[in-house]
């Protein structure tokens, strides 16, 4: 981090290709990439190394939570923000996407009525409401997935930080905010389907949803999501900007004092990573199938703050090393025992916050320090252990 | 004669259309001029009928026993608090009552607190970096990038303050007076044409003290500095002016050795052990 800050002359979008940590976190996804799509393809099915569909399906979705697990890091581990209601943004990103699917079965829904959803048939509705317009265009809805997580965190990020609004406060008012959020999208007047959310999804910009090479599209699609999301957010914490934000999470009245206005720093990456939320949200929609208001429920937000704590705070792969850890943990758990997964994620969040109090990214930069002798250790090194 | 008339009087000067002078004039002489200030808390005059100047370049000491109005003074010069009477100057151009915290900064006033907030998880590098006066705007600090110019202008000010080897350890691991010296630095970096220093070395070892009294004097000349201090010895290594302030008011002006005959003065730092004592 410091020493790119003495030769960091090039453009701020491609700096991150520079670093260590970046290059070896390309390099492992992309070869993760490679491994599953050759291993779909070219393996014979009955082959015991195949990775079957359902396989390939269940990774494309912890992609998206990694890409969500990174959005929540970005303002968490650099801007000091402990955002509980990131889920609300990954939602909005899911409802956006949502509607583009909806609109595309046409009148192949049970009521096979042309325009409306099956749902609104169902509620005796004659006519789309207002905000159902256009979503039947793929660009327009996929706009909406980026601009309606990032209107609701500029409206939200503006009236919280120009108060001031900071801390445990912020905290508790991002729960309220997806709780409220979660309640409304329960409401069968609010138009998005109530509890029952949409499904039945068919076919996404003419590929059917239900064969395997449109799954592995989807995988393969999520995949460089996360990378281009990891790219702009390591290119956003290595900029001079980045280092404002650590000044913030550490001292805002410093910040302040030194010029900063600290609360649109804190806004604009406030609204990034709302819209990464929104992207992951949108990418997970089609993968499962479904989106109805659990994925605003409060739980699902301090979750994500979990897996982030368990990766380790502040690197950004260990945001998506901690998403994709506990996501394969709850799979084989829910798998096994299904009631106790709850107490397995409880019992992990207090391993870690014991032994690994910089989750499994410390743990590894503690690794590789012991390796090289303590010495040698980076400026950055340093620096990470003393922000972390 | 209508509104539109006016404006177009071509001898009349008008107050929007005057340029915002932004230069410091110091032709005169100070770069800072307080006359005849007075400013109230509920009745009690923290500060009365204070007078003081600064010269351009000087290294002044003020002194003065608890609740003398030393911080009162420096809030007064940032633009924190507001005066009941009197007149700020800076130079011959700046009338200070007429301007807000941020613009006075900018005009060129740092102000050093007591306590070292410097960001310990970013480099030393780092910290002379954001405290630079730059377009700190989100988007050109997003895009902005490491010129030879910049890295000079850090370097430059590594070396005034000492900590050139320390440039890419995390402020964190700083020593007290090491964080104190940084903080100075970060002051430095905005390029101030008067700088305002709170206590730098209360809780430092000697050797700290003597590298301070170096870094400050060595500051003279180029910036004008005005210590707030308690420690006498300290002062007296690097005063050459020194104002000793009592109940809001200057109680005398002088030289160390000058002040420190002075029988007021020696009667109110008595009375003040006495306080402390008691």
């Amino acid at each position: 981090m410091s020493l790119t800050t003495e030769s960091s002359t090039n453009f701020w979008l491609t700096r991150p290709f520079s670093e260590r940590s970046t290059q070896i976190f390309l390099g492992v996804l992309v070869a993760a990439l490679a491994l599953v799509t050759i291993l779909h393809v070219a393996v014979p099915a009955g082959n015991p190394l195949h990775i079957g569909a359902y396989t390939v399906n269940l990774f494309g979705k912890y992609l998206s939570y990694a890409l969500l697990a990174v959005a929540v890091d970005l303002v968490w581990g650099y801007l000091g923000i402990l955002s509980l209601g990131h889920g609300a943004f990954f939602a909005i990103g899911g409802y956006a996407m949502g509607m583009y699917l909806m609109r595309q079965i046409g009148d192949r829904g049970t009521y096979g009525d042309p325009v409306l959803p099956d749902f609104m048939v169902f509620l005796n509705w004659d006519s789309l409401p207002w905000f159902w317009h256009g979503f039947d265009m793929a660009w327009f809805a996929f706009a909406m997935v980026l601009l309606a997580p990032g209107l609701l965190a500029l409206v939200f990020g503006f009236l919280a930080f120009r108060s001031r609004v900071t801390g445990v406060y912020l905290s508790i008012i991002t729960q309220a905010l997806t709780f409220a959020l979660m309640l409304a999208f329960f409401r069968n007047e609010m138009g998005f389907g109530g509890n029952n959310g949409l499904t039945d999804f068919r076919e996404i910009l003419g590929f059917d949803l239900r064969t395997d090479a449109t799954r592995l599209g989807l995988f393969l699609a999520t995949g460089v999501a996360l990378a281009l999301g990891f790219i702009l957010c390591r290119a956003i914490v290595t900029s001079k900007l980045g280092r404002v934000s650590v000044a913030t999470r550490d001292a805002e009245a410093r910040t302040r004092f030194l010029g900063y206005r600290v609360e649109r720093f804190q806004l604009f990456v406030f609204v990034v990573s709302a819209m990464l939320a929104g992207l992951a949200g949108a990418l997970y929609v089609p993968q499962v199938g479904i989106i109805n208001p659990s994925e605003f429920s409060p739980i699902f937000s301090i979750e994500i703050v979990l897996w982030v704590a368990l990766g380790g705070r502040a690197t950004l792969y260990g945001a998506v090393i901690g998403a994709i850890l506990v996501n394969y943990a709850k799979t084989l758990f829910t798998g096994i025992m299904p009631d106790a997964w709850l107490f397995a994620l409880g019992g992990l969040f207090v391993f870690v916050t014991v032994f690994l109090p910089k989750g499994v990214a410390g743990l590894l930069l503690h690794l590789k320090r012991k390796k090289r002798g303590d010495d040698d250790s980076t400026p950055t090194d340093k620096i990470q252990e003393a922000s972390v | 004669m209508s509104f539109l008339q006016s404006l177009t009087e071509r001898d009349r000067v008008f107050d929007f259309m005057t340029p915002q002078a932004k230069k410091v004039d110091v032709r005169h002489g100070p770069i800072l001029y307080m006359e005849d200030v007075t400013v109230s808390f509920d009745g009690f005059k923290a500060i009365n009928n204070l007078n003081l100047t600064i010269d351009d370049g000087e290294l002044r000491c003020i002194i003065g026993p608890n609740g003398a109005g030393k911080t009162t003074l420096m809030d007064i010069i940032t633009g924190k608090t507001r005066p009941n009477e009197g007149s700020v100057w800076f130079g011959s151009r700046h009338n200070l009552l007429h301007m807000n915290e941020p613009d006075i900064a900018s005009l060129g006033i740092g102000r050093k607190f007591q306590k070292p907030t410097v960001f310990e998880a970013l480099s030393v590098f780092e910290n002379l970096e954001l405290a630079m006066a730059a377009d700190k705007r989100i988007l050109p600090t997003l895009t902005a990038r490491m010129t030879g110019e910049i890295k000079d202008r850090i370097d430059e000010v590594l070396e005034t303050i000492g900590l050139a080897a320390l440039r890419h350890q995390p402020a964190g691991i700083l020593s007290h007076g090491q964080k104190q010296w940084l903080e100075i630095g970060m002051l430095l970096m905005q390029r101030p044409r008067l700088l305002l220093v709170d206590e730098p070395v209360a809780g430092m070892t000697e050797q700290e003290m003597e590298r301070t009294a170096e870094l400050l004097t060595g500051l003279a000349g180029k910036q004008s500095v005005v210590v707030v201090e308690h420690d006498m010895g300290f002062v007296r290594s690097i005063a050459r002016q020194v104002t000793v302030l009592h109940q809001g008011s200057v109680l005398a002006e002088g030289t160390m050795n000058q002040v420190s005959m002075d029988p007021k003065v020696v009667e109110v730092y008595l009375g003040a052990d006495d306080e402390e004592a008691a």
